[in-house]
């Protein structure tokens, strides 16, 4: 039986990257015999996926500047909906694989991309952006670490104008960085091969993290034939749109396009440029923002709290703020600076009580976070600004004169 | 038309079916004819059916449900061997041998 929560988030995302959804898509049988997949066939959609044509944008910074971004677009071929099998686990030692199958059956969404990128960097890009995108839509936590996003790999080579080269294809790529060493390797070793008179194999291969090379994946008995066959067990997937609603179906078995697309939720780039116009910050700042979990609202909710203005005070989010979490590896949320105290010590700084130069002295005491506030901690370290003239005059000229034969040249004021 | 035995070599390595003797293979033969008769339709222009209740038979949603689980010692009775609570398997599939190398009645034909 099939879930209704998959097919949700299978539409939303479709929606998301700007797909069109079929409103009649079907269910195959998809034969082979592994460990992991103990019925001996995975149902999948070979025939009439759910979505198809669609399309991602994302960026890159070119020479690794991050004020020089460029967008890039990769076309969707499509989304399908299919179940997972189980986990294998090789254990070399014993010559033995361990298998859970604690996920076979549960439904999973494969998005099959188009060949359009070229390095290790844009897929790594894009992938980046589809998990945003996941995440912002609620169809997936997306965390590569934990299997919740896969990514399969299939690189080929050519010359320019020429038709594209054999592909291998590269699995066992669990993170985003991985994916472009694994990217950028394959391509590499294949150039290579080609240059030494070799041939590349129409072969699957796994990416080695520790020696940071593909290597040929064992037991891939050549061309599979998977004897695709219509799920016997699952009719048509009908999707209607408020134009097709049929009026007297139990609304519970309905999913409606137009309903779920109303409620989609701003899609990362939609956010990006809300909060370059809204605040006034530069496009790279608002990757940033997004780039890192809870950032954003950290930015907004402290912009709420100032009088600061938003683009001063994306520099103390942005170099200060997030230097500090990535030097200690906590996330936003693990800040012991809530935005209210460092917004209360923008205020500070804001209102001249305080130099730029003592705000960071403040700041670094408030990492601590021994629970002062801003205001405590300038007071303990008399970090406070003189506004009288004449303490300021006599300070200055008690310096003066302790230091007169230093004193080399004087502004006056 | 006879099926080639090249054709029934690969049917035995992807099902893992054994003809086992020249009485099964001609019961493939007669199934394939049968099966045929299909042909002997003009389809064209048809809409293929995906089954005989048409448009009464819609796929049922279930509703993202936890209604069961927490049987691991039940699901685990049926191994052979376990680690933990891995089942074991060899460490990958071991494929039929080739035609040469096999014990079968295919060999002569």
């Amino acid at each position: 039986v099939l879930n209704r929560r998959c097919v949700e988030a299978a539409v939303m995302t479709g929606l998301a990257l700007n797909c069109s959804i079929n409103k009649k898509s079907l269910f195959d049988r998809k034969h082979y015999f592994y460990a992991d997949l103990p019925a001996g066939y995975q149902i999948t959609q070979q025939r009439v996926p759910i979505a198809v044509n669609g399309s991602l944008s994302y960026s890159l910074c070119i020479d690794n500047k991050m004020s020089q971004m460029v967008t890039k677009t990769v076309r969707i071929k499509q989304i399908q909906l299919e179940q997972d099998s189980g986990k294998s686990l090789h254990d070399d030692t014993r010559n033995q694989t361990l298998v859970d199958l604690n996920r076979a059956g549960v439904g999973l969404m494969e998005v099959v991309m188009e060949p359009d990128m070229c390095c290790g960097e844009e897929a790594a890009a894009a992938v980046r952006e589809l998990q945003l995108i996941l995440q912002t839509l609620g169809s997936s936590q997306a965390v590569m670490a934990e299997g919740q996003l896969r990514v399969d790999a299939n690189v080929s080579v050519h010359h320019p104008g020429e038709p594209y080269g054999v592909r291998t294809e590269v699995k066992n790529i669990n993170s985003i960085r991985f994916l472009a060493k694994a990217v950028d390797y394959e391509i590499q070793r294949q150039i290579e091969e080609l240059e030494n008179g070799g041939t590349i194999l129409n072969e699957t291969r796994a990416f080695d993290s520790k020696l940071g090379c593909t290597v040929p994946m064992r037991d891939k008995e050549g061309k599979q034939d998977y004897r695709f066959m219509p799920e016997p067990n699952l009719p048509p997937l009908i999707l209607y749109d408020a134009k097709s609603l049929p009026a007297n179906m139990n609304h519970q078995q309905v999913i409606n396009i137009d309903w779920i697309h109303e409620r989609l939720p701003d899609l990362p780039s939609v956010k990006r440029e809300k909060l370059v116009e809204q605040y006034g910050i530069l496009p790279e700042h608002s990757f940033t923002l997004l780039n890192e979990d809870g950032l954003a609202e950290f930015f907004e909710s402290v912009v709420k709290q100032t009088q600061m203005k938003p683009k001063k005070v994306i520099g103390w989010i942005l170099k200060d703020l997030l230097s500090y979490l990535k030097q200690h590896s906590l996330t936003v949320k693990e800040s012991p600076v809530s935005s209210s105290l460092l917004a209360d010590l923008l205020n500070l700084l804001e209102k001249k009580e305080i130099s730029s130069t003592a705000a960071k002295q403040v700041l670094a005491e408030l990492w601590t976070g021994e629970g002062k506030t801003p205001l405590e901690i300038v007071k303990e370290q008399k970090l406070e600004l003189l506004q009288d003239q004449k303490e300021l005059e006599q300070i200055c000229q008690a310096v003066i004169d302790g230091q007169e034969n230093e004193v080399i040249m004087m502004v006056p004021g | 038309q006879k099926v080639s035995v090249e054709v029934l070599d690969h049917l035995e390595c992807l099902a893992l079916v054994d003809f086992r003797d020249s009485e099964g293979v001609e019961r493939l033969q007669k199934a394939i004819q049968f099966a045929d008769q299909l042909h002997e339709v003009n389809t064209d222009g048809v809409e293929p059916m995906d089954s005989v209740l048409e448009d009464r038979w819609c796929l049922y949603l279930r509703e993202d449900d936890v209604t069961e689980g927490n049987c691991t010692k039940e699901l685990l009775e049926n191994a052979r061997e376990k680690v933990e609570e891995y089942f074991v398997a060899p460490p990958g599939n071991i494929p039929l041998p080739k035609l040469e190398e096999r014990d079968t009645f295919l060999q002569g034909s």
